[in-house]
């Protein structure tokens, strides 16, 4: 089998999507997630020597708005769907990392 | 062993637009928690954003402020993160192809000009805030999707002074053009900033640590003055600095150590695929370009070259927009430039600072200020009554009905004087003696008895013209 990842891709690649995964279960994933990527290589079959590179796959381009505020009037119905909510303000565990950007 | 020092600073600037940047949500502070979002701003599976004309535009405006090459290929691109500040759990930023790049401001320190480069500018979105308690922690999304331009230096800065200095110049800048309020106390300017040092000569920078918790330009310049020496003491001791955050203790004036870093962040940024790219049109760059606000150092240069005012006084009034749009409306109507600025720096900012405000929340005018001005200088009341006069100024009142209401007209006119004086005279022959002795102080004495005599309202150098010529009679 072709090594296109390796099982500490594996690792790190859970621990970014907030995913707990136990010894064996990384054993049984990294096989499996290295033959889905070998799927997206017959992308590569594609000539793409002629096509420019693109950071959109739309013809879209200066679609924008005005500056003009409209609140939804949302903000009740929104609360009333968090797990938590207290005085206006949505409730979550407390959160101990201080690293707000 | 001698240190280089360098440093690099990161600086967001909250934009004052109507609306968010992706969502038509307003953009206001002080309302209740939450009431200004929508389904976008919380992220809800499905919806899409759209991207504000005005904050693209502020963009433009904050480079040409800046002498920033605008990117006119733009686009957004998407920077994944978990935080529950941030309900999308990623960020929409500029990574690729930021709004701009390679800008420049010019700072002077103790006499010495320099420009400092930036190296890109871009725009996005701001996350909400938590607040946190022993049990809870409590999510306020209204700045989510608050728009930010972030401005991050090139490592050209060598001093915690020339950090403080092209803070300074940024936010004076930025502040001229109005599209932001650039104030670190209400959060609407943040400052991150990374710090390295290095034994002269050395090519490679040294390991940078970041610093957190600068609430004041103030701050910025002492964090990194105890940084810079807590480095080379390291350094000199045989250690190494090791990649970490630390915290500025606004006590003690010294850093702390927060967390080391561990591996690089890893964003996996990629091209926001909800928003289309944007063609950033000349037309649009002339556009705004031809309606940017004259920066301070235009003014600077007008207000000494063209109304004779001094470096010193230029450089004063040009602190804020305000404070300078202030003075050339005074100046329009026919304020004495050099009163004007010495009153701007004087009595208003005397008053400003005894009642904590800015220019625009007090009842001050220019037309008022002006007028009173223009009092003063056609001689209808005393620099001494001005006082009174600029305390009814102060609440809003007009200069020359207060001065008529209160008869605080100077008294100017030669012919109602002049019996004043000779009364006066005949009172006190010891002092004409004493004159006539070459006892200078005698002249006072009379000039404060004639004031006296008119309760304060004669015009001194009237008096003095008349009293003069009395003497030498």
């Amino acid at each position: 089998m072709a090594n296109r990842i390796d099982r500490d891709q594996v690792k790190h690649v859970a621990e970014l999507a907030k995913l707990e995964f136990t010894n064996n279960q990384l054993d049984a994933l990294t096989p499996q997630l290295d033959e889905i990527i070998g799927l997206f290589e017959s992308l590569s079959e594609v000539d793409t020597s002629n096509v420019e590179a693109t950071s959109n796959v739309t013809d879209q381009i200066n679609v924008m708005r005005e500056d003009v505020a409209d609140n939804w009037g949302q903000s009740e119905a929104l609360l009333k769907n968090a797990p938590e909510a207290q005085d206006g303000y949505i409730m979550v565990p407390t959160i101990i990392d201080e690293s707000e950007d | 062993m001698n240190f280089e020092t360098t440093i690099g600073l990161e600086v967001h600037v909250e934009l004052k637009t109507h609306s968010k940047i992706f969502s038509p949500s307003p953009v206001e502070f002080g309302v209740k928690p939450n009431a200004n979002t929508n389904v976008i701003d919380w992220g809800y599976p499905g919806v899409l954003p759209t991207t504000n004309k005005g904050v693209v535009a502020d963009g433009i405006i904050a480079a040409l402020a800046l002498h920033a090459q605008v990117e006119q290929h733009t686009h957004f691109d998407r920077k994944n993160y978990f935080y529950p500040d941030n309900p999308k759990a990623y960020q929409i930023t500029q990574a690729d192809k930021p709004i701009a790049h390679d800008g420049w401001v010019e700072v002077d320190v103790d006499g010495v000009k320099k420009k400092i480069g930036i190296e890109e500018m871009h725009i996005e979105e701001d996350a909400g805030k938590n607040t946190h308690e022993r049990d809870h922690s409590y999510v306020d999304l209204n700045r989510q999707g608050t728009p930010l331009i972030e401005i991050v230096s090139k490592p050209d800065i060598a001093s915690p002074a020339e950090a403080y200095a092209y803070l300074e110049a940024l936010r004076q800048r930025i502040q001229f053009t109005g599209i932001s309020d650039v104030k670190m106390e209400e959060g609407s300017m943040r400052v991150d900033v990374n710090i390295s040092v290095r034994p002269v000569g050395q090519e490679k920078f040294g390991t940078k640590t970041e610093l957190k918790n600068l609430n004041s330009f103030t701050y910025v310049k002492r964090g990194l003055e105890y940084e810079e020496k807590r480095q080379q003491q390291v350094l000199m001791s045989g250690g190494s600095v090791r990649q970490e955050t630390r915290r500025f203790d606004e006590k003690t004036g010294e850093t702390i150590l927060m967390r080391v870093k561990e591996g690089s962040d890893d964003y996996r940024y990629f091209p926001e695929p909800d928003l289309p790219a944007l063609n950033i049109s000349d037309d649009w760059i002339k556009e705004l370009n031809d309606a940017m606000p004259e920066m301070p150092g235009k003014r600077r240069d007008r207000y000494v070259n063209e109304l004779g005012l001094t470096d010193y006084d230029a450089m004063v009034i040009t602190q804020t927009k305000e404070m300078s749009d202030f003075f050339d409306s005074m100046v329009a109507l026919k304020a004495d430039p050099k009163m004007a600025a010495n009153y701007l720096q004087g009595d208003v900012n005397a008053y400003l600072n005894d009642q904590q405000a800015d220019l625009s929340a007090t009842k001050l005018t220019p037309a008022n200020l002006a007028g009173m001005i223009n009092l003063i200088s056609d001689g209808t009341i005393s620099t001494k009554m001005a006082k009174k006069v600029f305390k009814a100024v102060t609440q809003g009142e007009e200069p020359k009905a207060f001065v008529e209401k209160h008869g605080l007209v100077q008294l100017s006119d030669p012919a109602k004087l002049q019996p004043i004086i000779d009364d006066v005279l005949d009172q006190n022959p010891q002092s004409i003696e004493d004159f006539n002795n070459g006892k200078d102080r005698a002249v006072g004495y009379l000039v404060g008895q004639i004031m006296k005599q008119t309760h304060g309202q004669a015009n001194p150098k009237v008096v003095n013209q008349l009293l003069m010529a009395a003497l030498k009679h």
